[in-house]
């Protein structure tokens, strides 16, 4: 699993959704990190800018954790 | 009838940030105009504002929550928690209700716009990149019933909860439909007011479009009610909350009561969307309804803080409005117009007027309206400029008229 993307989670959920970085792992759920279906929804948006990978809603559907995220970014990235 | 009483007072607005920071703003006369650094970057024809100064979403309410909102509910916000910590109602910098039921505390905001800059930004965005790529948060963002449900889920309020829009009049119709609904005893309390953040480049175009905003470049004189100079107003944005009271709950909990809700009175011109009948139509109608319902005499009205916002229309017919209410009485009441230092704030006016028309009521100072050099000749009315008038107060009068021709007039009693 890549040290690269969960840098880029940090980043962004530090950032634009104010989540404490020490919080931020791969075991972290969004729910314990206190986002809603909706900022995940708007995680992927600025996900796709920073990566260039979309994550579409049915395949948000098993994603629970910032490390199930993650799984699915390196899948779609071959 | 249940007397409802004003015991917390909230504001955030060009003239300053916080209750006793925005009063001092308006008694200084100093306008909070400036070029727009945003407007000018998108070449607006217009680039004056008056924008609330120094203000931090992130830093105030925290990005996680700050991002899920748009401005308008950013400036909700901050002046809901200052109302309800000046009424009592909750402990420090907490915005939990703690000192009421708060199944029986009811909010009521009025806002013209609602998300503009989240209408502004998003819809280039959904051009531009697609459906697909459409904001999640646009719809709670955007929608202009969020502050007051925003509100309600910071402080736990959980009595009615309503937006109210007569556009530029909305602040004033929700603290009047706060107290009819405390009068109704669907509540204890109201947590009621206006708010506007609705300086983009789309709205500040179509208005100048309209004509309605002033041409003059120069912050220093832009805004200036009652000049015989004015040619439109400056925009603002600002929110302003005040908590209402049944007089029975307020005395049980031994509140403040910083004054009373004496009257309130609403109509339409039924005339035109945007220009007020030569004669004041529907102003009459509003002014005088809230007088009949403060039974209070012409007499008794010693100030005014007017609608006033620096367009030639508004105020010749403002002031035509009131001479015809209160004939000879007229020349009893000193008048001002605070849109000389906030710019018209639009929903938030009626809202942040009603507060500085209490200040004038508790202080016995009534502000002067900046900018003010050589008042309109048709404009038959005693108005402050200057430097703020020292004036003995025994009850005052808060007027708004809204796109629309939706008018609105409320009457404070000191408490």
């Amino acid at each position: 699993m890549s040290d690269d993307l969960l840098g880029t989670f940090k980043a962004i959920l530090s950032e634009e959704f104010g989540v404490p970085e020490d919080d931020i792992t791969k075991d972290a759920t969004f729910e314990a990190l206190g986002l809603d279906s909706l900022d995940v929804v708007e995680l992927t948006l600025v996900l796709e800018e920073k990566t260039g990978v979309k994550l579409e809603d049915e395949e948000l559907e098993d994603v629970r954790s910032v490390g199930d995220a993650i799984a699915k970014v390196e899948e779609k990235q071959g | 009838m249940t007397q409802v009483v004003v015991t917390g007072l909230g504001i955030i607005s060009p003239a300053g940030r916080g209750l006793d920071d925005a009063w001092n703003g308006v008694l200084s006369g100093r306008t909070g105009a400036a070029v727009d650094p945003k407007l000018t970057e998108m070449g607006t024809p217009v680039t004056l504002a008056c924008r609330v100064p120094d203000f931090d979403p992130d830093a105030e309410l925290g990005r996680g929550s700050s991002r899920r909102l748009d401005r308008f509910t950013h400036l909700a916000c901050i002046a809901a928690r200052e109302a309800l910590h000046h009424a009592g109602l909750t402990d420090g910098d907490e915005e939990t209700i703690v000192h009421a039921d708060p199944d029986r505390v009811g909010v009521m905001i009025g806002s013209g716009i609602g998300g503009a800059e989240t209408w502004a930004s998003e819809y280039p965005n959904y051009l531009e990149k697609g459906p697909k790529r459409t904001s999640p948060m646009f719809v709670p963002k955007m929608l202009s019933n969020t502050a007051a449900g925003t509100i309600a889920i910071r402080s736990h309020a959980r009595g009615p909860n309503m937006t109210v829009n007569t556009a530029c009049a909305a602040g004033a119709s929700a603290i009047h439909l706060g107290r009819d609904m405390i009068r109704s005893g669907a509540a204890d309390v109201f947590i009621a007011g206006g708010v506007e953040a609705g300086i983009t480049g789309l709205s500040v175009s179509a208005f100048a479009q309209m004509g309605a905003l002033t041409k003059n470049p120069d912050p220093a004189t832009a805004s200036r009610p009652f000049d015989v100079d004015r040619d439109g107003f400056v925009i603002g944005e600002a929110a302003g909350i005040v908590v209402l009271e049944s007089a029975e709950h307020a005395a049980a909990r031994g509140a403040t009561r910083y004054a009373t809700v004496a009257g309130a009175g609403a109509s339409a011109d039924a005339f035109h969307a945007t220009a007020p009948p030569d004669d004041g139509g529907g102003a009459v109608l509003a002014i005088r309804r809230a007088v009949e319902d403060s039974g209070l005499a012409l007499g008794d009205i010693g100030h005014l803080n007017a609608h006033g916002t620096s367009t030639p229309l508004n105020d010749a017919a403002e002031s035509k409005a009131l001479r015809t209410v209160f004939g000879a009485y007229t020349d009893g009441i000193v008048v001002t117009s605070t849109k000389g230092v906030t710019g018209h704030t639009l929903g938030a006016a009626g809202a942040i007027e009603s507060i500085f028309a209490i200040q004038a009521l508790r202080h016995g100072l009534i502000p002067p309206t900046a900018n003010l050099v050589n008042q309109d000749p048709e404009i038959d009315l005693d108005v402050v400029s200057g430097e703020a008038r020292e004036v003995h107060l025994q009850a005052v009068l808060s007027t708004s008229m809204g796109f629309g021709g939706q008018n609105a007039a409320l009457v404070f009693l000191p408490a």
